[in-house]
């Protein structure tokens, strides 16, 4: 088995373009309803030809970036807050979890309301979004360090900020790396969501107008890069944290 | 090591109780131990299992709090995560992100950091004989060679009394007494005062001074009886003084030899 797994990887990806391809042609489905890939690739040369695709990628990058620092931080903050006091977490727990269960485009019209149609209802949703995640889980990673460890820190004479940063914090970073790289996937998911209701720019954007002019294809293409993009990011922030696991291995 | 070297402690129990509570109700768990253990001394507590060992050595170590009575180490009261004991569990509670290096650096006083610092840890590292491991990572040692480094943890932050609950409980046979000789040498070496937690008969009187046999009496734990062991450390193993002491203690304990009227006494 001398196939490199990476490679073993492309081979889904290949098998369903195939399978598109074959489906194009076989006349079951209308060309407005299933370009084949070629089509897709002809409307990926199109719109970057005339310079529009980078500016939709540009901005909806932008925006899970910003948004992801701001959820993400908030998430570590009150993640470790909760996750680190009892009375913290008896006293915000209940309300922060149900928060949570309200459903992404329940915030969008408030958010519109409140903050306009620029880019901040479109950044806080984003925020929004990748908060959960990377709260739930550095709360409870933190809230479920070995308490074996935890005497031997205070045992010896580690407390308050040096326990945190000897003990807890150490102890809980995988899982705190595994909630950035969720937190990481559910800003992307709440991104589309903003971009859907109110934009003019952005993949979310592309999707709905290429809705509204009936390019198929480049609805396609939007889910192609949308895929691509959360994939790359997903990746290098999975290899940051990689490098940093492997620098303490 | 440097000069400010603070020597081994005495520790001193004083119809020191202890209560657990269950379900809201208080248990007793121990009552009355009254024990002075002087400085440098080797003191192992036998006893049954569940008989509160674990817990007089926790409530030396200030990981729990004490019921009555008190507690005090060279005259001064136990305090909360007492600064002066160090604690070496049945488990390594090694930190699996940190190197052996740095795990045994962990126990170091507050004070001591840089060059000292490292020199401090490659001194103990030594003593345990797990220099050339400074480097690995716990999870990449074996059970005996884990619990080395927590010894050499509780060796670094230079502790007037060294607690030990029960810390060879976990290894095979010979790894136990291997280690056993270690901390005959190591004491030796570092003169600590020693508070040894064990179920092991033979392990108290390879190492101890005195062994305490707690027992229930009533309700509560209390200490039965406090043996001295006679000859200087490293003891023989055959030692037939320490033999018939074993008979007596395991008696103690409950647990007949039968055999042993049969033999010929030498």
């Amino acid at each position: 088995m001398s196939v490199p797994r990476g490679a073993l990887g492309i081979v889904v990806p290949l098998a369903l373009l195939g399978s598109w391809q074959l489906l194009a042609g076989s006349g079951v489905y209308s060309e407005a309803q299933l370009p084949p890939p070629g089509e897709v690739v002809a409307a990926f040369g199109e719109l970057a030809g005339r310079g529009e695709l980078w500016h939709h990628l540009a901005i909806s990058t932008q925006r899970v970036l910003i948004g992801f620092a701001f959820g993400a931080g908030g998430g570590l903050a009150l993640g470790a807050l909760v996750g680190l006091s009892r009375a913290a977490n008896a006293a915000l727990s209940p309300t922060i979890q149900a928060l949570r269960a309200v459903p992404s485009l329940a915030w969008v019209p408030l958010l519109l309301l409140w903050l306009g149609i620029g880019e901040t209802p479109k950044i806080v949703l984003v925020a929004i979004g990748a908060f959960f995640p990377v709260y739930s889980t550095v709360s409870a990673a933190l809230a479920h360090v070995d308490p074996q460890l935890v005497e031997v820190g205070r045992a010896y004479g580690r407390s308050g900020v040096r326990l945190i940063g000897t003990v807890l914090f150490p102890a809980a970073t995988p899982s705190i790396l595994s909630g950035l790289r969720l937190g990481l996937a559910q800003g992307w998911l709440f991104l589309v969501a903003a971009e859907l209701i109110a934009s003019s720019m952005g993949l979310g954007f592309l999707l709905i107008d290429s809705q509204n002019t009936g390019r198929t294809d480049v609805m396609l293409l939007a889910i192609v890069l949308l895929a691509a993009l959360g994939k790359l990011s997903d990746t290098l922030l999975g290899l940051a944290g990689w490098r940093l696991l492997a620098a303490r291995r | 090591m440097s000069s400010s070297l603070p020597g081994p402690a005495g520790l001193d129990f004083s119809r020191v109780g202890k209560d657990f509570v269950v379900n809201g109700r208080g248990r007793p768990v121990l009552t009355g131990i009254d024990l002075s253990v002087a400085a440098g001394e080797v003191i192992a507590v036998l006893g049954p299992s569940g008989c509160g060992k674990s817990t007089l050595l926790r409530m030396a170590g200030g990981l729990e709090t004490t019921g009555e009575g008190s507690l005090s180490v060279d005259g001064r009261p136990v305090r909360r995560f007492e600064p002066r004991c160090a604690v070496v569990f049945q488990e390594p509670r090694l930190m699996p992100w940190r190197t052996l290096h740095r795990n045994v650096a962990f126990g170091l006083p507050r004070g001591v950091t840089g060059e000292q610092a490292r020199t401090e840890v490659e001194h103990w590292l030594d003593v345990v004989g797990l220099r050339d491991f400074a480097r690995h990572r716990p999870r990449q040692l074996s059970g005996g060679m884990a619990q080395r480094a927590a010894l050499a943890r509780a060796l670094a932050r230079r502790p007037g009394v060294l607690l030990l609950d029960e810390p060879f409980a976990a290894l095979d046979a010979l790894t136990r007494l291997r280690m056993q000789d270690l901390l005959v040498d190591v004491q030796r070496t570092a003169g600590t005062t020693v508070l040894l937690v064990t179920h092991d008969v033979d392990e108290a009187l390879h190492l101890a001074d005195r062994v305490v046999l707690l027992g229930v009496t009533g309700k509560a734990a209390t200490i039965r009886s406090v043996i001295a062991v006679p000859g200087a450390r490293p003891r023989d193993r055959a030692d037939p003084v320490l033999a018939e002491l074993r008979v007596e203690l395991l008696a103690e304990l409950g647990v007949g030899t039968p055999t042993v009227h049969g033999r010929t006494q030498p």
